[in-house]
Order: C-alpha cells, then sequence, then structure tokens
C-alpha cells in the first residue's frame, strides 16, 4: 500500500488547532504527496490558516454548531466515515488525545479496521508502519498495517517538531452530512478549565515529579516549593500517587498519563515502573532521589541521588534561594 | 440496574515484561499475574452506583483460563456474577477483536451501564471502551474523574486537557473511569469465601456467535521487535547530607537556573 494521502484529524477549539495536529501534519508532509485535515467544531473554518501553514492542502471541516455541545466520539466517527469513503485517503493521523482516541476508536470499530495506538513514529516501509515503544521503553516495536485502508494511527503528542511548511491556508471545504439523531442523547453541559500556577505541564522547560516516596500526600507542597522557586516548572505524578487519590489524574506523567519532554526532569521518590518512564524518558536531562539505590529510575537518570527526598527538597529549595539572592 | 464492568488479568506491572523472539507473544510463563489495579476503580464505581440504587454488577473479562483469578477477585469485592470469554485463538488479540469479544458478552447479559477503565495497564491501546460502545450502538463517555446515575441520567466530570468537561448522557451507555475515580475496596475474608459460590460462565468466543473472531491481529502486523537504546549511564551517588548541592550545581550546568 503506497501512501498517496494522509488524512490528519484535528481537534480544534478557539479557531486554533492543538500544537500535536500540527506535529502531525509535518510529519504527513515528509510521507505522503496529499496532506488534507479534518476538523468539527463550529470554528472549525478558523483553523484553516494555521492547517495551510504546516502542510494541509484542504480542510474538510464540520461547522455544525452541535460540535460544541457533543462528545466528539460518536458524530466524528459517523462524519469520517462518510468522508472516508468518498475520498479515499490511505492514512489517518490522530493525537494521543482524549477526544482523538475517542474519534479513532469508534472509527476503527465503524470500519472493521485495526487501530495502531501510542505511535512514536510513523514510516512508509512497505506499507504504513508505526514504531512504538513496550515494557517501559526497553523495546521498541514496529507494527505494520497488512489489510485494506485505511489504516489509522493514533500518535503520542511530542513525536516530531511542528515546522511551517510555508503552505497558504486550506481550501475549507464543508462538512454537511447531518449530525445523527442519538448523538444528541449526550452533551457537554460545561467546560471548566484548570487555573494552574505557572506552565503548563506539556510545555515547562523544567518538569518535577512526586511519587510514592514521598510518604504522604501533603510532601507534595515541597514540590510546589521547588517549582515556585525555580519559576519555570511545572509539577508532576507517578499513577500510583495519582491512583491513591493524592493528586489529580491531570499531574500523572507517564504511558496513562501526559507525555512531557522537558530540559530538566526531576522525579523524586519515583521508583521508575515502566508506566511512568513512557512519558519522561524524552527528557534531555533526568535527575532522581529515591531511598532504593536499586529503584529502575536510576537507569534514566543522568544524575542520582540515594536517599530521602524529603531530606533533599526542603535543602535544594533554601540551596537555590541562596544561589539567587 | 444492571452494570456490567469489563476488567483483565494482566503480567504484574511491576515487573517488566517481554515478548517471545519467535511469536512476538506476550511471555506468559513464569510471569505473575494480577487484576489490573486501574480495573478495580471501575469494579467499585459499579459497585457504589448498585449499592445506591440497586441492581448487580457483573464483570466481564476475556483472556486465558487463569484470567478467572481476576474475575474472582471482582466477586469477592461484591460483584454478583462473572463471565470469562476463553480461546487460544484468542491470543495476542488486538483492541477491535477484544473489543468485539467483549460487546457480544456483554449484549448476552444485557445492561443499563458498561464501565471500563481507560485503558490496560499492559496493553494501553486505549481504545476498547469506545470501540464496545461503536459496536454496541451506545455513546462513551470516557475519561470518568466522577459519575453519578440520577434516575436514567449519567453525570460524569470528564477529564479534558484543560480541565474538565461536565457531561450528561442518556443510558444505556459505556463509561471509562480514570484512577482515583474512587477509593477501591479491599475484598473481604467474607466476600472471599462467597466469591467461589457466586454464578460464573465460561464462554467461547462460539458461544457468543462469533465464529473465526480469533486470530485477533487480522490487518496488522508486527516486523521488528529491538531492544531500545538505553540512556548513557549516569551519575549515581549516596545523599551524604549534601546531594541537594549536587543537584543545584546541575541544574546550572544545564542552565535552567
Amino acid at each position: 500500500m503506497a501512501v498517496g494521502k494522509i488524512w490528519v484529524f484535528a481537534e480544534v477549539a478557539g479557531g486554533k488547532p492543538t500544537p500535536v495536529a500540527l506535529e502531525l501534519l509535518t510529519k504527513a508532509r515528509s510521507l505522503a504527496g496529499t496532506v488534507e485535515a479534518v476538523a468539527f467544531a463550529p470554528d472549525a473554518a478558523d483553523a484553516a490558516g494555521d492547517l495551510g501553514a504546516h502542510g494541509a492542502t484542504t480542510l474538510y471541516a464540520g461547522t455544525d454548531p452541535l460540535w460544541g455541545e457533543l462528545l466528539l466520539g460518536g458524530p466524528a466517527a459517523d462524519a469520517l466515515a462518510t468522508l472516508i469513503q468518498e475520498h479515499q485517503p490511505d492514512l489517518v493521523l490522530f493525537g494521543m488525545t482524549y477526544n482523538s482516541r475517542d474519534v479513532a476508536g469508534r472509527l476503527a470499530a465503524k470500519l472493521g479496521v485495526p487501530v495502531i495506538a501510542n505511535g512514536l513514529d510513523v514510516s512508509d516501509a512497505d506499507g504504513v508502519t508505526v514504531h512504538s515503544s513496550v515494557f517501559g521503553a526497553t523495546l521498541n516495536v514496529a507494527t505494520r498495517f497488512e489489510g485494506g485502508g485505511p489504516a489509522i494511527a493514533i500518535i503520542r503528542p511530542k513525536s516530531f517538531v511542528a515546522e511551517p511548511s510555508g503552505g497558504a491556508a486550506a481550501a475549507v471545504t464543508q462538512v454537511t452530512s447531518p449530525i445523527d439523531e442519538k448523538h444528541k442523547a449526550s452533551r457537554v453541559t460545561d467546560r471548566v478549565a484548570d487555573v494552574a500556577a505557572g506552565p503548563k505541564l506539556e510545555e515547562a522547560p523544567i518538569v518535577i515529579s512526586g511519587g510514592r516516596g514521598l510518604g504522604d500526600p501533603k510532601n507534595f507542597e515541597l514540590l510546589d516549593r521547588l517549582a515556585a522557586v525555580l519559576g519555570n516548572a511545572a509539577v508532576g505524578a507517578s499513577r500510583a500517587v495519582v491512583d491513591a487519590g493524592w493528586v489529580p489524574y491531570a499531574m500523572q506523567v507517564g504511558q496513562t498519563g501526559k507525555t512531557v519532554k522537558p530540559a530538566v526532569y526531576l522525579a523524586f521518590g519515583i521508583s521508575g515502573a515502566m508506566q511512568h518512564t513512557v512519558g519522561m524518558k524524552g527528557a534531555k536531562a533526568i535527575v532522581a532521589v529515591n531511598r532504593d539505590e536499586n529503584a529502575p529510575i536510576f537507569k534514566l537518570a543522568d544524575l542520582g541521588v540515594v536517599g530521602d527526598a524529603l531530606k533533599v527538597l526542603p535543602a535544594l529549595v533554601e540551596e537555590l534561594q541562596r544561589r539567587r539572592s | 440496574m444492571k452494570v456490567v464492568v469489563c476488567v483483565k488479568q494482566i503480567p504484574d506491572p511491576n515487573t517488566t515484561g517481554q515478548l517471545d523472539p519467535t511469536t512476538h507473544l506476550l511471555k506468559r510463563e513464569g510471569v505473575e499475574v494480577v487484576l489490573d489495579p486501574g480495573d478495580e476503580f471501575g469494579v467499585e464505581a459499579g459497585l457504589q452506583l448498585v449499592e445506591a440504587q440497586g441492581g448487580e454488577v457483573t464483570v466481564v473479562s476475556m483472556g486465558p483460563e487463569r484470567g478467572v483469578d481476576a474475575v474472582r477477585k471482582a466477586l469477592a469485592m461484591g460483584a454478583a456474577k462473572g463471565v470469562l470469554i476463553s480461546d487460544d485463538a484468542l491470543r495476542g488479540s488486538d483492541a477491535l477483536t477484544t473489543a468485539r469479544v467483549l460487546a457480544a458478552a456483554i449484549r448476552r447479559e444485557g445492561f443499563d451501564l458498561v464501565i471500563t477503565a481507560t485503558e490496560s495497564t499492559d496493553g494501553y491501546t486505549g481504545v476498547v471502551p469506545q470501540m464496545i460502545a461503536e459496536l454496541l450502538d451506545v455513546p462513551a463517555v470516557t475519561f470518568a474523574k466522577t459519575l453519578e446515575v440520577d434516575g436514567t441520567t449519567l453525570k460524569v466530570k470528564r477529564q479534558t486537557e484543560a480541565g474538565f468537561d461536565l457531561v450528561e448522557s442518556a443510558l444505556p451507555a459505556v463509561v471509562s473511569v480514570t484512577a482515583g475515580v474512587n477509593e477501591p475496596r479491599y475484598p473481604s475474608l467474607k466476600g472471599i469465601m462467597g466469591a467461589k459460590s457466586k454464578p460464573l460462565d465460561r464462554l467461547t468466543p462460539g458461544d457468543l456467535g462469533l465464529d473465526g473472531a480469533g486470530g485477533g491481529t487480522a490487518g496488522q502486523g508486527i516486523t521488528g521487535v529491538e531492544p531500545a537504546p538505553q540512556r548513557a549511564a549516569g551519575s549515581i551517588v549516596k545523599d551524604d547530607g549534601e546531594g541537594y548541592k549536587l543537584i543545584a550545581d546541575f541544574l546550572a550546568e544545564k542552565k535552567v537556573i
């Protein structure tokens, strides 16, 4: 299956595509002659400029106001299935986000085709091949689509660096197929944004994460203090402490949470279980503090301190304040 | 209210898994297996719903025969009935095959609400809940941080990149719950003893009318497996009380302070 046409499913909010859509378009340009985007949002057409500037020549846009009120998965899978039948893309790329996972999963079930998730790269090696890593990033696995099209792949954010192509705004083709009544049984009644101080976890140049080794939820305050003194840091967590209810799911770094690639990642009291390391091994530099010298996190660390995070953290905060003044 | 919870038995997530070099299937021999920790939240959520409003929780699992331990644990927590679908041909099944088998079993049981985790801890494609919903032709309300059922309306706080959405959905529906949505109970001794006498159906895909559903990975094949490049060994030191200085120096060297 030669890759002639790739579609990128773009989520649009406030008229802007999410960063992962632009990352996927950048990669798609290197693989296929025709790169197009699909988006469903009341203001989807406003994203034509950004999507075009990253390589999409056409934007199939569903702009019914209902797109802003419904769960995306069901109706988007319906509309995509219709569009795919008409336009026959070889590959449809999705970002590994909450909404895009919903769309990709429902679409694959509807079309009866496989979906490959957790991709870190995609190539054309006698067919679309998705590269992922498993078992705490100890193994790299290549999986090739071997059936009829389209291939559906879900790629983790930050797998590629978005680069503008210098292209003109994508030509907007309105998607006019009506939304089925059954999808109106589920509604988003309100959208609430978390107000977090400091930079977002995925964008912060420094990420400070805590795990079980902190001993008690209240000790996350120590991470907040360190973040405050550093100024450009965000606080994350391992799955263990999210499962234990210490901190919200939104702070989770790892396989089931967010992928971060900061300049420096600091892990306090985190053992380095595979579900965590998948989300942070792309950091440029890693510092780990853990009492257990055999903790797997030390295999990844550029600097590892075998010791008690609760002793190191306050001392580090004081030291940084001293150096700053 | 009829609640079906999907569960999976997985290799202990604290051990590093391995693939068989020729079949590319997960090596299961000599590996401890446990109920996926993520699934305990789904079981707990189902139990809390039926305790508040009446009804029953049925747990459904696809996996090898010894996957019965995961089902039994859910029964010990308080589920009323278990269903385990096993077949050698299902080994190595992809997400869509898994979803087809689970959806067929769920349809057989009947349901008002299907509860799943957001993804399994071992396979983590994270699309099975949505596929089940599509196959059952019902809404998928995914990534729930909280859930309640008010009459016939499901109300969920759904995790988003920005924060959360408040979602209301008619039943029947599929809901996937995030870790930390509740505090899963430990099975009591009484629960463990009682679980042994609860109904447990052992089925094959054929029993569900799925002929030739096995084989599992139609349309995709693993073409390469290789060890990932490892990071260069770092400097590991015992904290002698001045470890913090090393970290401060390291941050300065990386020019982030």
